[in-house]
């Protein structure tokens, strides 16, 4: 085993146990925590699809991670209000359902990649990265302006979806669910590496050229990781929605999409594990320095300029060396 | 006779003032080694552009094997049989010898878009790059990343990947460029068993190379083509020796 | 809709677009000369904002407050510069992002810490403030059509330095090609710190003079830069005169969006949701023409091909 499988072992034993242990010990804040930190590096893990191999610096991440969280918002507002979604020309209703819940947070947010990486593949470099930065804020203003489901207010759940032969209410077992999406992400992100898409994606990544002279199109094998991307992190969105029991355009918001990607650059860009590192550092230096100081970011901020300009390969880089872990 | 597997018929294409290419009309025949010389700024990069699918011409024509693909992109042409080697070699670095050459397969035969099985079990893929790679006398390198490969190594490589697209034609740009005489010496060796699998074209500054590869010349100057013929009918023409050969001879 | 309030609108369109500029502006440049991606210049900005509102707090003179918030954003600029910027130039886009959204992190909290959570106010000059009669009866704010012509002023200053001074040849050089530059025996290092100062200056400048129409307060540059980076992507990087073009189309389309679609929704719909599908539509105007923009010159309107 190498090193770094090592230390992926060892992260995904400490998610494991750790909440264990706040269970038995009874601390539920803990295991909400535990499950915050599971949630956003299920986004992460979708943002390194598009970054990690493919290349995409999309700073507009957010967007996905919103839609997901307001097709939670929505579908559960509308089933505890007892008001369908549409009554013709056939009725849709709400739900509580979490599996229907996933699903159609899946497919709204992998809908919007396509539309918005059809657009921002178009172009490439520094334009890539401020498109997709505008999108986000577009929907960002949308969910503001939009007054049906809260507007600038948010939405408020007031109890958490369901799911079957679970009781989600005990934060334990919300976190088993959160945990075993994040395992299943992660074995598939592992399988799409080492597939024949994940060999032509980072082909695509290193030499758009060379992708082309042997017949694929670089445009369409990054729309479709892109695609990919928002889908996981779309579904990130959702469960983040039913953590909080509550959604609002901040899930929109540029700062959740610069968050996101600060997870990967702690932990390692083009590691399997580095938004799971990542998001891990990221909630424990918000919980200790968030403890000490008010204006704890500065202390992130200083840190993240460190990592970028002496500590290129983040966590897992300084740890087990500077190879890359795609072979 | 067969009709050329490809043809360019009144390529046009200026830039600004600058016409970079007038009027060339130029095939590729079964069999052949068809070298393409002239001198720097002679508009040879514009043209592999325009014939490889990067550029589009003014007006004119590309065909390939009867079709004409002038509308199409670079993808599309290669996945009709159309295989390009850069002059500066366009590889992914970071991956080995073994999964560049497994893109040229995945290109033209098999989807790329299979997200769960492992690449390496899919032993067709491996079969076809690996037999490529024994063709240049890479298959030893296989697991080496191509960032690590010596130049001439990448140069073979790159030929390596064009022929797992089982290619009907070869466009080759400056494949000798950079190599030393022993390089240029194997290489032309390699690329002389190639013209049985398909006809190359052949941009080159190598003269040795050239005048022992290729059944036919073309000259390109100024964007025009001056004369096109056998080695000896090109080493006699008049026009080539005062425009070209005469400046490096 | 009467056409005085359309008029009304079609200058405040005008006033957002030549305030965009002053932030476009610099990010084309420093983009343009060094290719760099600078996510904290909407953290200058917020810098020129507070200078202006402490210094007009504390001397009571809006001039001084300009020159301060001039002065300070473009010392910001040129110290975070030589400190970090320059180390970025050679990087990825992606450590540029990540580098300079820290900035963002790091200026902002600390803006917190000096300054407080709660808005400071900086309030219109006297002799800025008040209507003034327009030809055509139309009443205006006279401080918002000074902003207009400063704008304007700006735009044909930087012109000038461009297509006029040394400073500027050695920008356009910069642009074509680096090598060149350093060939002509020029500092790059220095024009690099100069470049970037100017950006800072005007970010700071916009900053300053938008501060008196709102509220100045943590996080008031990142909404307006995320605009200016529209303003790019229609005008095209690099491109100055893609920058004004850029910024007062969007600034245009802004205002006159949130004014027409609502009305054009009430043809069809009940008043309610007219206003409200308007609202939400024309909050997404900009973001369309950018959309569409890009279907039909992925580089921008002044982009040259990448």
């Amino acid at each position: 085993m190498t090193r770094e499988a090592v230390l992926n072992s060892a992260v995904l034993m400490g998610l494991f146990i750790f909440p264990l242990w706040a269970w038995v010990v009874d601390e539920p804040f803990l295991i909400t925590l535990a499950t915050k930190t599971v949630i956003l590096a299920l986004a992460g893990v979708g943002l390194n699809i598009a970054l990690g191999m493919g290349g995409l610096v999309s700073l507009g991440h957010a967007a996905f991670f919103g839609i997901g969280g307001y097709a939670m918002g929505v579908l559960a507002s509308h089933a505890q209000s007892y008001d369908p979604i549409l009554q013709s020309p056939i009725l849709i209703e709400g739900t509580r359902s979490m599996p229907i819940i996933w699903l159609v947070a899946i497919l709204t947010s992998g809908l919007a990649a396509l539309a918005i990486g059809a657009l921002s593949l178009r172009t490439s470099g520094v334009y890539f990265i401020m498109i997709t930065l505008a999108f986000g804020q577009m929907l960002f203003f949308f969910a503001i302006s939009w007054p049906a489901y809260g507007g600038e207010d948010g939405l408020s759940i007031y109890v958490r979806s369901e799911f079957p032969g679970l009781n989600t209410l005990d934060p334990i077992q919300f976190y088993a669910i959160a945990y075993v999406i994040l395992a299943g992400v992660l074995l598939f992100a592992f399988r799409l590496r080492q597939s024949p898409f994940g060999l032509a994606l980072n082909a695509a990544r290193q030499s758009a050229s060379r992708v082309m002279t042997v017949g694929m199109s670089p445009y369409r094998l990054q729309l479709v990781a892109f695609t990919l991307s928002g889908m996981i992190t779309g579904l990130a969105g959702a469960l983040f929605a039913d953590l909080n029991r509550f959604v609002s355009p901040t899930m929109f918001s540029w700062q959740t999409s610069g968050e996101i990607m600060v997870f990967i650059i702690i932990g390692g860009v083009g590691r399997l594990f580095g938004p799971v590192i990542g998001a891990v550092l990221f909630v424990i230096l918000e919980h200790v320095l968030g403890g000490i100081s008010d204006y704890w970011l500065i202390y992130l901020g200083v840190l993240l300029l460190f990592i970028v300009l002496f500590a290129r390969g983040g966590v897992i880089g300084t740890l087990v060396g500077r190879q890359a872990s795609h072979d | 006779m067969t009709d050329p597997v490809l043809q360019t018929i009144g390529l046009n294409k200026s830039f600004g003032a600058l016409k970079a290419c007038q009027d060339v009309t130029l095939d590729l025949r079964q069999g052949e080694v068809h070298a393409l010389i002239g001198p720097n700024g002679a508009g040879k990069s514009t043209l592999i552009q325009q014939i490889a699918g990067g550029l589009r011409p003014d007006t004119g024509r590309v065909m390939l094997a009867g079709e004409d693909v002038t509308g199409l992109g670079t993808a599309a042409r290669a996945q009709r049989g159309l295989a390009r080697t850069f002059q500066i070699s366009a590889l992914a670095m970071e991956d080995t010898v073994l999964q560049n050459a497994m893109l040229g397969a995945l290109g033209v035969g098999k989807s790329p878009y299979r997200f769960l099985r492992p690449v390496f079990a899919d032993n067709d893929l491996i079969d076809i790059a690996i037999a490529a790679l024994e063709r240049v006398g890479l298959a030893s390198s296989a697991a080496t990343r191509a960032g690590e490969l010596s130049h001439g190594q990448r140069r073979q490589l790159e030929v390596a990947i064009a022929l797992t697209l089982a290619p009907k034609a070869f466009v080759m740009d400056e494949p000798m460029a950079g190599l030393g005489a022993s390089g240029s010496k194997s290489m032309t060796t390699l690329l002389a068993g190639l013209r049985a699998e398909a006809p190359i074209l052949l941009v080159e500054h190598d003269m040795d190379a050239v005048f022992a590869l290729a059944d036919r010349i073309s000259v390109l100057v100024y964007g025009q083509i001056i004369a096109t013929g056998t080695v000896n009918d090109i080493r006699r023409d008049p026009d080539v020796r005062s425009a070209y050969l005469g400046d490096t001879a | 809709m009467s056409l005085i309030l359309f008029i009304e609108q079609v200058l405040n369109g005008l006033q957002l677009g030549v305030m965009l500029f002053l932030m476009a502006a610099g990010l084309t440049l420093v983009f343009g000369v060094m290719g760099l991606i600078n996510l904290a210049h909407g953290s200058l900005f917020m810098i020129g904002a507070f200078a202006a509102a402490a210094v007009a707090g504390s001397t009571g003179s809006f001039l001084l407050a300009l020159m301060a918030a001039l002065a300070a954003a473009a010392a910001a600029g040129a110290l975070i510069e030589v400190l970090i910027i320059r180390r970025l130039y050679q990087r990825d886009h992606l450590d540029q992002v990540l580098a300079t959204f820290a900035l963002i992190l790091i200026f902002s909290e600390g803006t917190r810490w000096v300054f407080g959570s709660f808005p400071l106010y900086l309030n219109i000059p006297t002799y800025l403030s008040g209507p003034v009669t327009l030809p055509g009866g139309i009443q205006y704010p006279l401080y918002r059509l000074t902003l207009i012509i400063i704008g304007l002023v700006i735009a044909l200053g930087l012109h000038l330095l461009i297509t006029r001074t040394r400073l500027g040849i050695q920008i356009r050089a910069g642009e074509n090609d680096r090598e060149m530059i350093a060939a002509l025996g020029v500092d790059i290092s220095k024009l690099y710190t100069i470049v970037f100062a100017i950006g800072a200056a005007l970010a700071g400048l916009a900053g300053a003079l938008i501060g008196a129409i709102q509220s100045v307060q943590v996080g008031m540059g990142e909404p307006v830069l995320i605009l200016a980076f529209v303003v790019i992507v229609i005008g095209g990087i690099g491109s100055v005169k893609g920058a004004l073009i850029g910024s007062i189309l969007v600034g245009l389309t802004d205002t006159l969006g949130g004014l027409l679609l609502p009305a054009l929704f009430r043809q069809f719909l009940d008043v309610s949701s007219a206003a409200s599908i308007g609202s939400a539509l024309a909050s997404m105007l900009i973001y369309i023409l950018m959309a569409a923009v890009l279907v039909v010159r992925p580089t921008g309107l002044f982009g040259a091909k990448a």
